[in-house]
């Protein structure tokens, strides 16, 4: 049978953003593919360079808008690496929490729209109606509901409001029953299964040969998680374990992110049990030395990285950003190949897109 | 392989060509010259178990370019910087994503915006920008609108 | 036919059917941009619901009457957001959400940003936010319901 190119995208059920997926099918199933980004391709390193260090904060909370905390958290880790600049215990684990609750909303988020990809409309509307509970927690800290802009360099704005504790421990408790309930409706679907299942295969060596982090590379079997194996804030400090699954499809991803939206209620206890009194921010100084700094993190889609180079002005000479997902997607056509075009959604949604950090 | 360990056998196997910049917990700074940097990571990933590639970008420094690459070790925990420098009349540089995949966009990237030309990557085109664009605009001296 | 009397007479008639279920019958295309797209998600799960007021997300153009633009537009992006915008069958309008559709937004010296939707695309209402919570994005499907009960309150549908 004649093999033909067809476009999936921009505008198409199955993209989580805007991006076009180019598959090359012989009948049903797909022979090679090609994803194509660049669609919301703003310049973002470049429009950095003519931003002051503090104005850059807003703008990093719009890289990943399903995970702004982290991409704040990420920038201004960075910068303190720059700076030297020693960042307060209790600002630590404040981080530590927000960063936690902002991973659990941002699996919700996947698991919803995860769940419209696959027919299970019933999952979409659960996961959202327990992510509103999320943001709430994030806004009576922020502000915001989605764009935090919390992090500040040397700590965060502001301390915890009064009974957020209370507040956020009650959440936790009532989330986990709802965890149990998410796994039934979507453990107990048999087409959620057979639509997951052996589908979207990654090899480990593959994974890692491709850059692939996060959930998918901790899905194909792989213990690297950046929070251990590189730890940063106080994570190193707290007791918790790195969830993996050994199937390496779509089921796995989908397994791993559910094992971790539990390990972070955990991890959340565990901060607020260890979490001392204090000051929660230093000031920094102005202007940046002239000199390079790199910082790491696990972003809930996988490893991000920043790398800044200051001249002595107060503002970053080349700010590069290394998005998790940028690397995954060129991954995609591996997972791809092999299998029918209706598999496609279920393979790109257990990847979990974000397309403003991929184009940045 | 301790940091320490890294450094003793790049040294050894490169006597000429790479400078160790400095040495922290889990970071190793480096500088290479342009010529070795294939056998430089061919040698890391087959010897010294770098088996993931974090980073490759682009520095436009005005009077010359720079390409830097982040590597990291799942195994030795810990990450290698080498900057490379590169003339800016001759932007050119071995691509190493025949020994990692992951390098394979980051390459294309640097290549859009600061129109380093990387020698043997399979598909060296655009990828953010659309075909036709004429020029590269993260180099200095591309000015934004309003600048 | 156009011009009788008789045509006159059943559109004063009908033109308030048409306009209320026009009204009551949004359907938006399911096209997420950037951030102000999750907040359309948002807007259309429990907490807000927005099919109450008859708001449902289609995923073809053909299907739809209001283009929602979400995001930032860039370069790449602007020729298929005009062609969507065309593929939509008349009557038709387009909402702008949040600043970056609007004006640009924090991208305003960006090299490929174009600078708001409405240089390329006739916009009807604007929604202001950075992003919009999903109560802003309902009380704007709201203003363009006033709007339509407006165009078409006083005028012949074929006009």
């Amino acid at each position: 049978m004649a093999e033909m190119w067809i476009n999936m995208g921009p505008q198409h059920p199955m993209t989580h953003g805007l991006w076009n997926l180019r598959v090359k099918v012989d009948g049903e199933t797909i022979v090679d593919a090609e994803p194509v980004v660049g669609y919301l391709h703003r310049g973002w390193e470049k429009l950095v360079e003519n931003r002051m260090y503090p104005q850059i904060i807003p703008l990093s909370d719009r890289l990943c808008y399903g995970a702004s905390m982290s991409w704040s958290h990420l920038y201004c880790l960075t910068i303190e690496e720059l700076m030297d600049v020693e960042v307060p215990e209790r600002a630590e684990y404040i981080r530590v929490i927000v960063l936690e609750l902002q991973r659990i909303a941002s699996h919700l988020m996947w698991l919803a729209a995860y769940g419209t990809d696959l027919g299970l409309l019933t999952g979409f509307v659960y996961a959202m109606r327990e992510r509103e509970l999320f943001l709430d927690l994030l806004q009576s800290v922020s502000g915001a509901r989605m764009t935090y802009n919390y992090m500040r360099i040397g700590g965060v704005r502001n301390d915890l409001p009064p009974n957020f504790e209370r507040d956020c421990l009650r959440t936790l408790d009532y989330f986990e029953k709802k965890l149990d309930e998410y796994e039934q409706i979507y453990d107990g679907s048999d087409i959620f299964l057979m639509r997951t299942q052996d589908i979207g295969y990654l090899k480990p060596a593959d994974a890692i040969n491709l850059g692939v982090t996060g959930p998918t590379l901790r899905g194909s079997g792989v213990k690297i998680d950046i929070r251990k194996h590189d730890p940063y804030s106080v994570y190193d400090e707290l007791d918790w374990d790195i969830c993996t699954h050994p199937d390496c499809d779509c089921y796995a991803r989908y397994r791993v992110r559910m094992d971790e939206m539990r390990m972070s209620c955990h991890i959340i206890r565990e901060a607020f049990k260890k979490m001392p009194d204090g000051p929660v921010r230093v000031k920094v100084p102005r202007n940046a030395p002239k000199r390079t700094a790199f910082a790491r993190v696990e972003d809930p889609r996988g490893e991000g990285l920043m790398y800044v180079i200051g001249d002595g002005t107060d503002r970053p000479f080349r700010l590069k950003v290394r998005s998790p997902i940028f690397v995954t997607v060129s991954a995609v056509p591996i997972m791809l190949k092999g299998y029918k075009v209706a598999d496609v959604p279920a393979i790109m949604g257990s990847v979990d897109m974000c397309l403003g950090e991929t184009d940045r | 392989m301790t940091e320490e360990a890294i450094v003793d056998a790049v040294r050894k196997a490169f006597p000429e060509g790479v400078t160790i910049g400095g040495v922290a917990p889990r970071r190793i700074f480096a500088r290479a010259d342009r010529a070795i940097i294939y056998k430089l990571c061919e040698f890391l990933k087959n010897q010294l178990k770098f088996d993931h590639v974090s980073c490759v970008t682009g520095v436009d420094r005005i009077d010359r370019f720079q390409v830097v690459y982040h590597l990291s070790s799942y195994e030795n925990r810990c990450v290698l910087e080498i900057t490379v420098d590169i003339p800016r009349d001759d932007p050119e540089i071995d691509s190493i994503s025949p020994l990692w995949g992951g390098a394979n966009w980051h390459e294309r990237e640097t290549y859009d915006m600061f129109g380093i030309r990387f020698k043997n990557h399979p598909r060296l085109e655009r990828i953010f920008l659309p075909e036709d664009t004429q020029f590269f605009p993260f180099r200095k001296d591309f000015k934004l609108g309003r600048q | 036919m156009r011009a009788t009397g008789v045509k006159r007479a059943v559109d004063k008639i009908t033109t308030p059917i048409w306009s209320w279920s026009l009204r009551n019958s949004i359907f938006p295309l399911h096209f997420g941009i950037a951030c102000c797209a999750l907040e359309m998600a948002a807007s259309s799960a429990p907490r807000w619901d927005a099919e109450r007021f008859g708001i449902v997300y289609r995923s073809s153009p053909r299907q739809c009457d209001v283009l929602l633009v979400n995001g930032w537009v860039t370069t790449k992006l602007r020729p298929d957001l005009r062609r969507l915008y065309e593929q939509m069958p008349e009557p038709k309008w387009v909402i702008a959400m949040g600043e970056c559709a609007i004006s640009g937004g924090p991208w305003y010296d960006s090299h490929t940003v174009v600078q708001g939707v409405d240089t390329f695309i006739p916009v009807d209402i604007y929604i202001p936010g950075c992003p919009p919570r999903p109560e802003a994005l309902l009380d704007g499907f709201l203003k363009l319901q006033d709007k339509i009960r407006a165009s078409t309150k006083g005028r012949f549908l074929e006009d």
